[in-house]
């Protein structure tokens, strides 16, 4: 399935959100994420099923003023 | 003491945690100047097992303090809303410092579309800190839409230029004797601290200024003490200017010589 991650194209065998974050090597709880301008929570990433070309969004805690 | 949404706090100093030389000068930073509260942002994280945002969160929850994610960046009320929301899941706090860019060169906030995002946020539970001009209709709107902080500038965020409308800055004290009221961005100098403090805000937010100096744990330190003399001078009760002098030496009892 091809999404675009973080702006970038991406082919992904994962099917759930969940299952993304690890397959592209983005680990721990520190992260955020949405997918087409939504939030997907991280207690509901299990449950959310990716579809080809979706936009996800993993934020994670950066500085700022 | 300030409260801010039921939260209470010692320090009247809000800093930024961006452009220090290291992270560990932030984190020295940020303990000399004795914060409460430190501003955090969300970015899109790297790919690869880098992992610098777990690195910063660690270091950031390590000193203990209040977070206060902003929405920098965003120029219109959607994309604030939705970083809101991601910041909220991720640092588990209602509290959100509301930026809504209108301008790319000044990084004044959009007026309009800030009153949108912040009456949305509100309705949802959000906690709002608007960084907001010195607009008093503005303040309005922005109190009426559920807003219980105002963040008003007082010059262009990281400009150093310090208060340039002080009549601006006072009218919005004396409209909102009960709104904790935080200047955020502009301020350049500890003794533009002092000023603001002086006319009885309850915080300053400091970034650049702290960041960028010559020596930034030092500087955290010299804004603390000149937060805290403003602040003190204000609850003292300062005396208005005169024209004419008033000798402060008693003239009953004075020798007369000739």
């Amino acid at each position: 399935m091809n999404l675009t991650v973080n702006g970038e194209e991406k082919a992904v065998s994962a099917a759930t959100l969940a299952d993304l974050l690890p397959e592209l090597e983005f680990e721990g709880d520190w992260l955020a994420t949405a997918v087409n301008s939504e939030l997907i929570a991280a207690d509901g990433r299990e449950a959310f099923q990716l579809s080809e070309g979706d936009k996800v969004e993993i934020l994670a805690p950066m500085q700022g003023g | 003491m300030v409260t801010f949404y039921d939260k209470e706090v010692a320090s009247h100093f809000l800093l930024g945690t961006a452009q220090y030389p290291s992270p560990q000068i932030l984190s020295e930073a940020a303990k000399a100047g004795e914060v409460d509260i430190l501003t955090v942002s969300l970015r899109r994280e790297t790919a690869g097992g880098q992992q610098a945002g777990q690195k910063f969160w660690e270091l950031i929850q390590n000193l203990g303090v209040h977070v206060l994610p902003n929405t920098a960046g965003c120029h219109s009320a959607r994309d604030a809303i939705l970083t809101a929301k991601m910041a909220r899941d991720l640092f588990k706090t209602n509290w959100i410092k509301l930026e809504v860019i209108g301008n790319s060169d000044t990084l004044q906030p959009d007026l309009f579309q800030l009153v949108v995002a912040a009456e949305e946020l509100c309705a949802d539970g959000f906690e709002v800190f608007p960084y907001m001009t010195d607009d008093l209709v503005l303040a309005e709107r922005l109190l009426e839409v559920g807003c219980k902080v105002l963040m008003p500038w007082c010059a262009p965020i990281g400009s150093a230029a310090g208060p340039l409308n002080l009549t601006a800055l006072r009218t919005l004290r004396s409209y909102f004797p009960d709104t904790p009221l935080v200047v955020d961005a502009g301020l350049g100098r500890p003794s533009h601290a002092t000023t603001v403090m002086e006319l009885g805000y309850d915080a300053v937010l400091l970034n650049t200024a702290v960041a960028k100096a010559g020596d930034p744990v030092a500087m955290a330190r010299a804004f603390k003490h000149a937060i805290e003399a403003g602040r003190e001078g204000y609850l003292a009760g300062m005396l208005e200017p005169r024209d004419f002098a008033t000798p402060s030496t008693p003239l009953i009892g004075q020798a007369v010589f000739s």
